[in-house]
């Protein structure tokens, strides 16, 4: 198996996009991915599309994004992982090239949430945890699914609203200081603490918005990326697991398995052990939908024992500058959540980062490792991605 | 309110939204609307009503449980799994055909939530609890939690109760607080 490099990529600006469609959107992100590697179309020899869908009209997405892309004549198909979808689309892409199949490879994330109305956007989210036992007769909506979690939480570990608070309150910070984010306004503890209940515990700044968004990464063998670049960014070791779609299925509910293996999967191929993942990493992405999945993310990832992630939001560990920084480009959370984009575009701030290329000044961290780590969930718990990207070459 | 006048409700506000398209359609010769941003939206003219079929053969004698007050879950012979929501086949011994057994009715809350921001197929009702209730046997239930809300909270007592669900007038079923 070959080593694999990031040599281009590309974010568009997330937000309510309804000023373009989903292909117009999706080639902003295209676009600047090609002239950051400084490659045309015909060097990619295949592209992956990270769409949910479900919400916008084209139901072929990657068909229709690779013909407005100029992407023709390539092999393609449309990659659903939920709210992975981004970063299952990077590994189809990612495991093209490391097998050797292509040399040069694309992974599309795109999502186009604002071409149906909000209340028909919470409907067709709610129904995608385990339709028939949760929500055609429960009324399970996707803020519910993770309140869940919440509420075991606080009743485990004592976590209360406020810790919540910092979460969301670090994530619009952040948000906005970058120009890509949905959300680019600070919030105050109060404002936070007097937002609308969406579901108990959680309220609406403790969840992550419904956006349109598009990200790329042209991904290339190391052969490749030697003669187009001189700072490729490489990909160490991917992890994936899947859990259960019911929720009823799982006996604790303050973690998410998958994503608990997916970290384990990534660790073992690096060579990383779970309790020092901190020390290792100079910045993360993880998958904040809502601020209780980041807490939850701290533990799953190693970051903090069990039951003290909330410590970690508590003393503002996770800030640049703290014991490990997350989500310095907004997260999930004031970033945005265009669904089959978040994975990608986890990847794109991640490159960006480790190449002191961040958007803005205030969001760059200092890349000691020249290390970054990716965690993408999708659904309840359904999918676990975790992805390691490094500045130095993987001896394989 | 009865099911029939909340479908009429739904109807009468699709069929006003359709109107409104119609009538652009006719002062516009396009269905072309702005939104808040100024930005202009075609709305589609071709509705899609979606409602799904979806088979439950092999777990009927749920069902009909329910119609006699019971909640049933599937086991295993072989391995002796449990499974809730039931299902008819063990995908590790291969078998199908399961044994269907009663649900204990006590069990403890182990999380729940308040859905404040409803599904618009939902919106007929008051805000609703859900909660996860881990049964005598182990076996974890998901479901709308009812009674004495006042004594809500994590690890509080719970029974599974089978009841009508109103107004659609399913049989269903809830944790309820004594
Ligand atoms: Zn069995």
């Amino acid at each position: 198996m070959r080593n694999v490099a990031i040599i281009g990529t590309g974010h568009s600006k997330f937000g309510a996009r309804t000023d373009v469609n989903l292909q117009e959107l999706a080639w902003e992100a295209v676009k600047q991915a090609l002239e950051e590697a400084n490659i045309d179309q015909k060097e990619i020899q295949y592209f992956s599309v990270g769409n949910a869908g479900m919400w916008s009209s084209e139901n072929l997405p990657a068909i229709v994004v690779g013909e407005y892309c100029g992407l023709t004549t390539k092999g393609t198909m449309r990659v659903e992982a939920a709210c992975a979808s981004g970063s299952a689309a990077l590994r189809e892409a990612y495991l093209a090239v490391k097998s050797g199949e292509v040399d040069v490879a694309m992974a599309i994330g795109v999502e186009q949430m604002h071409q149906s109305p909000n209340p028909n956007v919470v409907e067709m989210i709610g129904r995608a945890g385990s339709y028939f036992w949760e929500f055609e007769n429960f009324g399970l909506t996707f803020p519910g699914y993770y309140a869940l979690y919440a509420t075991a939480y606080m009743a485990k570990y004592g976590l209360k609203e406020e810790d919540l608070g910092k979460i969301a309150i670090k994530a619009h910070h952040y948000g906005s200081l970058n120009p890509y984010a949905h959300f680019q306004k600070e919030i105050s503890m109060e404002e936070y603490m007097k937002s609308k209940p969406v579901a108990w515990p959680l309220k609406i700044y403790d969840s992550s918005p419904i956006t349109d968004g598009a990200a790329a990464i042209i991904l290339a063998s190391e052969d490749f990326a030697r003669k187009v670049t001189d700072s490729p960014v490489w990909i160490v070791s991917q992890g994936v697991s899947s859990g259960f779609a019911n929720l009823s299925r799982k006996s604790d509910f303050t973690t998410i398995e998958a994503a608990r293996e997916a970290a384990d999967m990534a660790y073992k191929k690096a060579g990383i052990n779970r309790e020092d993942s901190w020390k290792v990493f100079d910045v993360a992405e993880v998958h904040d939908c809502f601020t209780i999945a980041e807490i939850i993310a701290y533990e799953d990832l190693g970051f903090a024992r069990r039951g003290e992630g909330v410590n970690l939001a508590r003393e503002n560990q996770t800030y640049i500058g703290g014991r490990i920084p997350v989500n310095v480009d907004g997260g999930l959370k004031a970033k945005g959540h265009p669904i089959g984009a978040t994975g990608v575009s986890m990847a794109v701030s991640l490159a960006r980062q480790l190449l002191y290329r961040a958007p803005n000044k205030g969001m760059q961290v200092e890349v000691k490792n020249g290390m970054a780590l990716a965690h993408n969930v999708g659904g309840t718990g359904h999918y676990g991605y975790v992805t390691i990207f490094s500045t130095r070459r993987p001896s394989q | 309110m009865a099911m029939m006048s909340i479908r009429d409700n739904l109807q009468k506000q699709i069929n006003d939204s359709i109107k409104q398209l119609d009538f652009l359609v006719k002062q516009t010769k396009m269905p072309i609307i702005q939104d808040k941003s100024g930005n202009p939206l075609w709305v589609d003219v071709r509705e899609l009503d979606l409602r799904y079929q979806i088979p439950v053969k092999k777990v009927q004698k749920f069902f009909n449980g329910l119609k006699d007050g019971k909640i049933l879950a599937t086991k295993c012979q072989k391995c002796g799994t449990v499974y809730f929501p039931p299902q008819d086949d063990c995908p590790y011994c291969k078998t199908s055909g399961l044994e269907w057994i009663e649900l204990p009715k006590e069990g403890k809350l182990i999380t729940y939530t308040k859905i404040s921001v409803k599904p618009p197929s939902f919106s007929h009702y008051q805000d609703y609890i859900v909660g996860i209730a881990k049964l005598s046997n182990g076996v974890n239930v998901t479901a709308w939690v009812i009674g004495n809300l006042e004594k809500l909270t994590v690890g509080v007592d719970v029974k599974l109760e089978v009841k009508e669900r109103e107004p659609e007038g399913y049989i269903t079923y809830y944790l309820e607080l004594e």
